[in-house]
């Protein structure tokens, strides 16, 4: 602590506060330049956060060691928190749109803050701004000792409006966020009648991977056709664009290995490639040659039904033909 | 080091922040950089405090961040309503007072 006033007394700071500075601001400024091109919300507060920790750094070095700390506990600890408590309730997946409302906007805007830019370092280049007194005299009795002082004599009005202030600002969060329930909650028959007379899925929706070779969330479930479906996996995954879908050339693989096991085997062959959307639609009399239509009771066949379970586009096709 | 420094410091990130506010259209992320022009602002008047020599300027920080705070707190609520009624968190959306 006490090298830590010395050094906030010097009126020309040493070089490692000049080091300090050097290292720190490119990281603080590239941390505030994440907060605002970063596309994903919660990226942009991991950098702001970045960004407050290292202003605290900043803090710390010009002799506010009460507001190093405080910015610490309060910023990155309370504020940052409660920006990503917010962001968990209105959803990860709100990723900023990229369609401007505005022709032109973001350009001119991005011009405006250039403007500001320049006319801010404009500005600090026309002050005499002198060099640092140093805060040895002021924080002689330690840092939160100045403060208080100051704090309960000269500020002390400020201070209790800052009080009456914060009390506002709970009463005011907890009645925007409160929500008076006015009607009663439906009954679940009164849901299930709801849901017939709207007339959309009556049964569950499709379980995720049925019939794909996976059975994560992320794989849609085949229809009949090889077709994925998309009520099959949840949307959230599919705007964040994490479905896996099943390919074209994946399901090629599967029919080139069903094809190489039916000609080492000896047999027909009889598998089909996979259909996708588009594809014109199977002809219906290679129904026979299918060995679901044959049966499991052929002794040369027996082992379709272990393969079954590998090739589940096409069995689900040929279940289809039927 | 001289003040110059924080103060060049400190207006590219409340220019940073400035931009930010007009370019993104999440409700939240303008938020953020509406806190970080609050908080370039604050390395400023830690900067000046310590160029004077006195504390004045760490007050006038101090009551800067629990103001801020306090926005915060009301502006995230206001967020958490719009959202509920709106179910989007962009601020194009929000173009009436009423729902």
């Amino acid at each position: 602590m006490s090298t830590l006033t010395a050094l906030a007394a010097e009126t020309t700071t040493s070089g490692g506060e000049a080091a300090q500075f050097w290292i720190l601001a490119p990281i603080a400024v590239a941390g505030g330049l994440g907060t605002v091109l970063m596309r994903r919300a919660v990226h942009s507060a991991l950098c702001l956060a970045g960004t407050m920790v290292i202003l605290a750094l900043f803090y710390l070095a010009n002799g506010a060691y009460f507001l190093g700390v405080v910015q610490i506990v309060v910023y990155t600890g309370a504020v940052m928190m409660l920006f990503l408590f917010v962001l968990m309730l209105v959803g990860v997946s709100a990723a900023d749109s990229l369609k401007e409302t505005l022709k032109g906007q973001r350009l001119l805007a991005a011009a405006c803050g250039l403007g500001l830019g320049i006319l801010l370092i404009a500005g600090i280049g026309q002050a005499s701004v002198g060099s640092f007194t140093g805060l040895a005299e002021a924080n002689a009795d330690g840092n939160v000792q100045g403060l208080a002082s100051l704090l309960f004599t000269r500020y002390v009005v400020a201070f209790e409006v800052t009080g009456v202030l914060l009390t506002i600002a709970a009463v005011g969060a907890t009645l925007l966020t409160h929500r008076e329930r006015i009607e009663r909650n439906k009954t679940q028959r009164e849901q299930a009648e709801e849901r017939v007379r709207s007339g959309e899925q009556l049964p569950p929706l499709p379980a995720p991977g049925v019939y794909a070779r996976h059975n994560a969330v992320d794989i849609p479930a085949l229809l009949p056709d090889g077709r994925p479906s998309d009520l099959s996996v949840n949307p959230t995954l599919r705007e964040r664009g994490q479905v896996r879908e099943v390919h074209r050339q994946a399901l090629a693989d599967l029919a080139a290995i069903e094809r190489r096991t039916a000609e080492y085997q000896g047999r027909a062959v009889t598998v089909t490639p996979p259909r996708r959307a588009g594809d014109a639609a199977p002809a219906t009399d290679e129904g026979n040659d299918t060995p679901a239509a044959e049966g499991g009771g052929n002794g040369d066949h027996g082992d379709n039904g272990d393969n079954g379970r590998d090739n589940g586009p096409d069995a689900a096709g040929e279940e289809a033909r039927r | 080091m001289s003040p110059e420094n924080y103060l060049h410091l400190a207006a590219l990130l409340f220019t940073i922040g400035a931009c930010g506010v007009l370019v993104r259209r999440n409700a939240i992320v303008v938020f953020m950089c509406v806190e970080l022009m609050l908080n370039a602002g604050n390395l400023a008047l830690v900067a000046f405090s310590r160029m004077h020599g006195n504390l004045d300027g760490q007050i006038m920080a101090f009551f800067v961040m629990v103001v801020a705070a306090a926005e915060v707190v009301v502006g995230l609520a206001i967020i958490v309503m719009l959202y509920r009624s709106r179910h989007s968190a962009s601020v194009d959306d929000a173009s009436l007072m009423k729902l």
